[in-house]
């Protein structure tokens, strides 16, 4: 099962510079862990002590997955899995 | 060098103004591959504060969706300051995601909002670099 994920702008170094890539994994942790593999140093931008960094949005589909149990969010084949830096400051 | 129109700066101050006492915020969008400061979209400030902005998430992607659609970048993200001078606070260094961005900082305060204080900066993996803005009819 093969989930596709994009990826942006500022995380591109790690994927070589593809927009979209596929993992796989039947939850968002899992599919991090998996993304992770393929893409060495990702996934500690995406994580911090083993939860979603705070200026990191994942979405599945429309949906923000901190409304969806976020690393245990469930992903089936079709989703689609976007990752958006947050646009804050102070 | 970031290159605006006079008809965006002034509707940038004047949303900063019209939101004070909390921080305003938008984008300016352009052809993708452009970096022309073309349509200026202003952004709700989800954290509805006088010392910190966020899009909202669900704002974002519709953001994002939108600028995929219609072929398009982020040219501009700007936010105000309300009580300290135009420049990248520690926050701002810190959540800078685009790298591609010009980070346009306009300051609300009183004593200085007659003036207009409009700066732009890059920040890159937390270096931040000053540039010229050059304001066009």
């Amino acid at each position: 099962m093969s989930i596709d994920i994009r990826i942006p702008t500022i995380l591109r170094p790690y994927t070589k510079d593809q927009k979209s890539v596929q993992a796989e994994g039947a939850n968002l942790g899992a599919l991090i862990a998996d993304l992770d593999a393929s893409y060495p140093g990702i996934g500690e931008r995406l994580l911090e002590n083993g939860a979603l960094r705070r200026f990191i949005n994942i979405y599945i589909n429309d949906e923000d997955v901190r409304f969806l149990g976020s690393l245990e969010a469930q992903v089936k084949d079709g989703d689609s899995v976007t990752i958006l830096p947050a646009v804050a400051g102070g | 060098m970031l290159e605006i129109s006079q008809t965006f700066v002034d509707a940038i101050v004047a949303q900063s103004r019209a939101e004070y006492p909390d921080e305003c915020c938008g984008v300016i969008l352009g052809p993708e591959g452009s970096g022309k400061a073309g349509r200026l979209k202003p952004m709700v400030n989800s954290a509805h504060s006088p010392t910190f902005y966020e899009f909202d998430p669900k704002d974002l992607l519709a953001l994002y969706r939108e600028v995929d659609d219609n072929d398009e970048e982020i040219v501009v993200i700007y936010h105000s300051h309300t009580e300290t001078e135009a420049r990248p606070s520690r926050t701002d260094i810190a959540y800078a995601g685009e790298p591609g961005a010009h980070y346009v900082l306009v300051s609300s305060r009183e004593e200085i909002a007659p003036a207009i204080e409009f700066r732009s900066f890059r920040i890159i993996d937390g270096v931040v670099t000053e540039e010229e803005v050059s304001i066009t009819e």
